[in-house]
């Protein structure tokens, strides 16, 4: 049933005299283009681009379409990554030309209803985070911890103290110490304990004056939370650090708590993934911060203000670190993000996080006698299980069952992450999966582990392609296509 | 409640299952003194329809560019999206999955990705490409991340001010703790010249970032200032509007080493200014320190061509505080509308876009500037974004009473150059017709004119 023609590139499906009728005669008075730009700058001829008819590329990529597993089709337990459920009325509303439509230089007073939504936004997360002060502006997580960071950095140049060290557990995704370092810190790991929690002795080991902030993760990568963190945070506080949190987690515990509860002076949130915006096969995602009071004149320019019942962009903040993006950050995806957060609620996005909760440990129960589970029998919203026992018996690994559970039709976990543990399998089934998709997935990976070993090594079976060279693709690399 | 799948039944079979009572035990790890005892403080839930009409008041309370007649740019551009680009980018196959981490379940964004990234090395003549950035600001300075982190020990950075205003701001932002020194070349004439180029230049200077056109859309001469760079050993970061590379010499051509973009352009709506797409190309000795994500072809083991993520010791995730970059996802799905857009386009398609913008701007010049009031800031040609002077500096006022009339006429350029406060930046693409560029030169041919000249 594979249409191989429509898989085929573009390049090679390209034909010199094939075209499609998208523009206009030009209604003006019309000059050569020798006349309207310099010989020297001037292209010589069309760029190399490939020749195709419109129903060849519509065919083409509705084709491709159906080589993806997305959320839409398959149940998605990408551990950390928070596949959930991206309810249609968001994508409605985002689209509505009075949001999409706009232009970010068009007149404040022609703006009003967005800045509106922007302003509400900010405070409904300012208030899910239990910190006061909000910038939209960060275009993902990474860049909300890079920016964070930097706020960090502009307070304590602004306190006449230098502090040069970041603290980063090392169970903590890769993107906290390379936000560090691009903020011209050092960063220095934390070990974490064999239960996955910061080793406190460690921790306190390395806590000095030249502490500028702990980076944390809580609940952390295995799914846990941290029960020291409030001891944590006040060790940091104590030696004049600040706290920052990792908010790609917070799906576990909206509503439960609050980072600015438990001792976080700044976070950013995922609201691609808390707030079900869709994660596009990568991307557009958002990462907006949060920041205790005394961090609000470093935030990023401009932040909207409300005065009366007008809204206005504020530019003139001579403390703030400046810009990190261009104009507004990824505002459609904040419109998704306030969709998401009024068709909850305060007693529904409690629930998400119960419901997501409830879920893994659910799903956790399930599996753990197959794939045991070596930070215990409890988690948040997610857990890390370990293919290190079937590994040896059998010689069946994290990658083999993640291969294989694509042919009974679901996506894998993550795997591999995070590194402290073993064969590691991250599980995150979110709340919007039910109790028969949870099964059906607890039986699959049970009639894997009872499979041969052989059969496993060659999975997947039934996708359009089986395993991939991938160490071919890095050491002899084909980044672009040539004829 | 939203849209909850377990039910009650459920509920209470699975709590069985894990051995707890309630769900609350499920939280015992959470100590009950930082437990939130109150109901969150936000607004109470909506219902679909209650939802849909909220956001229709919020949506009905900006006036769009479909209620003006939009000559706004400055980065962001009412250009033309096809249908086909909408259908394809609203495909859920496509929006609701996620970075290909499982290739065999990928290989359609994995796919379009490869494609992506060579329509952009076609475009720009560059030898590779990354699977996109947050957007054209975050590209340009990766650019010059990248040329920093290739050059070692150089710690200068020279940019014109014929940049996005923007993307320096960014800039600025990402080097002030690096210990880098920024330095701003002026362009009074509206184009950089190469002496002043090259008097900013030292051999301590690891790049030049340069935009063609630039910021004004006047059109550089940028062969001569990638020379003048190359002098010193200084790489050439091009940021360009990739619809201009219909008619403008592809930076590859003129010996550029990395090249930046705001992709916007390429079939993305305007969205108040995201999400966007960065772009970023390098010539293939960059391609070890090149941020992002890159896809790769490769077999399979029945020896089936396929593609996958590859280069990964580049990344983050496996070179954490050592990687020269913390850039993790992409913006795939704004890739993926850039393939969709430049196939539909093609190249001939961009040929006639690229003209269509050049005549359209070109006539708005001449009837805006044909009576006293409105001149050209800069004796350059443009691309279809030009800068005009309001002889009697009234600016604010002028485009405030434009916008009354339906016609959102420029952006006013003294907020980032002082100097400029009596200008403002007019963008005409290929969606505005004879009749509305009419309309905008009536409109401020007739503006404040009541009103006596501020400057005598």
């Amino acid at each position: 049933m594979r249409n191989t023609r429509a898989t085929q590139l573009l390049f090679e499906l390209s034909k010199p005299g094939r075209g499609t009728n998208i523009l206009p005669a030009c209604d003006v008075p019309e000059h050569a283009l020798g006349e309207l730009l310099p010989a020297d700058a001037l292209a010589e001829g069309p760029p190399p681009l490939p020749e195709l008819a419109e129903p060849d590329i519509v065919r083409h990529f509705v084709n491709l379409s159906t080589q993806n597993m997305s959320v839409d089709t398959h149940f998605y337990p990408l551990g950390s990554c928070t596949m959930k459920y991206n309810s249609k009325r968001n994508e409605r509303v985002a689209a509505l030309p009075g949001f999409a439509q706009l232009h970010p230089y068009q007149p404040e007073s022609s703006l009003q209803g967005m800045l509106e939504l922007l302003y509400r936004c900010g405070q409904m997360l300012a208030e899910i985070a239990g910190l006061p002060a909000v910038s939209l502006q960060p275009a993902a997580g990474a860049q909300g911890e890079l920016t964070a960071l930097l706020v960090a950095a502009a307070y304590f140049r602004h306190l006449g103290q230098e502090r040069t060290r970041v603290l980063v557990p090392d169970s903590a995704h890769g993107t906290n110490p390379a936000s560090a370092a691009m903020a011209g810190f050092e960063a220095v790991t934390v070990r974490s304990t064999d239960d996955g929690h910061v080793d406190w002795d460690d921790l306190t080991r390395k806590l000095d004056d030249r502490i500028a902030v702990l980076m944390i993760t809580n609940p952390n990568t295995l799914g846990l939370f941290e029960p020291r963190i409030v001891e944590i945070a006040a060790a940091v506080h104590q030696r004049g650090g600040l706290v920052y949190l990792d908010g790609a987690n917070m799906n576990a515990i909206l509503g439960i708590t609050r980072p600015g509860d438990f001792g976080a002076d700044m976070m950013h949130f995922n609201p691609h993934k808390t707030f079900s915006g869709p994660h596009g096969g990568g991307g557009p995602g958002a990462g907006p911060i949060a920041v205790r009071d005394f961090l609000e004149p470093f935030l990023p320019s401009p932040v909207v203000v409300r005065q009366g019942n007008r809204f206005h962009l504020q530019h003139d903040r001579p403390q703030s670190i400046g810009r990190v993006r261009c104009f507004f950050g990824q505002v459609g995806v904040l419109i998704r993000a306030y969709a998401y957060l009024h068709t909850h609620g305060p007693e529904g996005l409690r629930r998400v996080s119960e419901e997501a909760v409830l879920n893994a440990n659910y799903l956790l129960a399930k599996v753990k006698h197959i794939l045991p589970v070596p930070q215990g029998d409890r988690c948040m919203h997610e857990f890390v299980a370990s293919a290190a026992r079937l590994k040896a018996d059998k010689d069946i690994s994290a990658m083999d069952i993640a291969k294989r559970l694509l042919d009974y039709g679901f996506h894998a976990p993550t795997v591999y992450f995070p590194l402290v543990v073993r064969e590691s399998m991250m599980i995150e089934p979110t709340e919007t999966e039910s109790r028969e998709t949870l099964d059906a997935f607890a039986a699959a990976l049970f009639r894997i582990t009872e499979e041969p070993a052989e059969l496993l090594h060659e999975a997947p079976h039934t996708t359009t392609i089986s395993r991939p060279d991938e160490v071919r693709a890095a050491k002899e690399p084909v980044l672009v296509w040539k004829p | 409640m939203a849209y909850f799948l377990n039910t009650e039944d459920d509920r209470r079979a699975m709590l069985e299952t894990i051995g707890v009572r309630s769900i609350e035990e499920l939280f015992a790890m959470v100590p009950d003194e930082l437990r939130l005892k109150r109901a969150l403080d936000l607004p109470p839930a909506l219902s679909e329809l209650e939802l849909t009409s909220h956001l229709a008041e919020l949506a009905g309370a900006n006036r769009s560019a479909t209620d003006a007649v939009c000559f706004l740019g400055g980065g962001c551009y009412d250009h033309f999206v096809p249908a086909v680009v909408d259908a394809i980018g609203s495909r859920s196959e496509f929006y609701t999955s996620y970075t290909p981490y499982q290739p065999e379940a990928s290989q359609g964004n994995l796919q379009a990705f490869f494609e992506y990234q060579t329509l952009i090395t076609q475009l720009t003549g560059m030898d590779v490409s990354n699977a996109s950035l947050y957007d054209g600001g975050s590209a340009a300075t990766e650019g010059v991340l990248m040329a920093l982190s290739t050059s070692r020990q150089k710690g200068r950075v020279v940019t014109s001010a014929g940049v996005h205003p923007e993307y320096r701001a960014i800039l600025r932002t990402y080097l002030q703790n690096l210990g880098v020194e920024l330095v701003t070349v002026g362009t009074p004439t509206g184009t950089l010249t190469p002496s002043d180029l090259a008097a900013a230049l030292d051999q301590n200077t690891a790049c030049v970032l340069l935009a063609q056109p630039n910021f004004f859309g006047c059109v550089e001469d940028t062969a001569e200032l990638v020379r003048v760079a190359h002098e010193v050993g200084a790489a050439a970061v091009v940021a360009v509007d990739p619809l201009s590379l219909g008619v403008l010499k592809r930076p590859g051509d003129y010996g550029a080493d990395i090249v930046v973009a705001e992709g916007q352009s390429l079939g993305t709506p305007m969205s108040f200014g995201g999400p966007f797409l960065g772009i970023l190309a390098c010539r293939e000795q960059f391609l070890r320190k090149m941020p992002g994500r890159v896809t790769g072809q490769t077999v399979d083991r029945r020896g089936r061509r396929c593609w996958v993520l590859t280069l990964q010791t580049r990344e983050q995730h496996i070179r954490r505080e050592k990687a020269t970059s913390n850039i993790c996802t992409n913006q795939g799905l704004f890739a993926l509308r850039a393939t969709v857009y430049l196939s539909l386009l093609g190249p001939h398609g961009l040929r006639a876009l690229g003209s269509l913008c050049l005549n359209k701007s070109r006539d708005a010049i001449e009837r805006i500037t044909s009576g006293e009031r409105f001149s050209l800031a800069f004796d350059r040609p443009t691309f279809k974004e030009f800068v005009l002077r309001d002889a009697q500096g009234r600016v604010a006022d002028l485009l405030a009473e434009a916008a009354d009339e339906g016609v959102f006429a420029g952006v006013p350029l003294g907020q980032w150059y002082p100097e400029m406060s009596d200008c403002f930046l007019v963008a005409v693409t290929e969606q505005r017709t004879r009749a509305q560029i009419d309309r905008l030169a009536t409109t401020l041919a007739q503006a404040t004119r009541e009103t006596a000249p501020a400057h005598a």
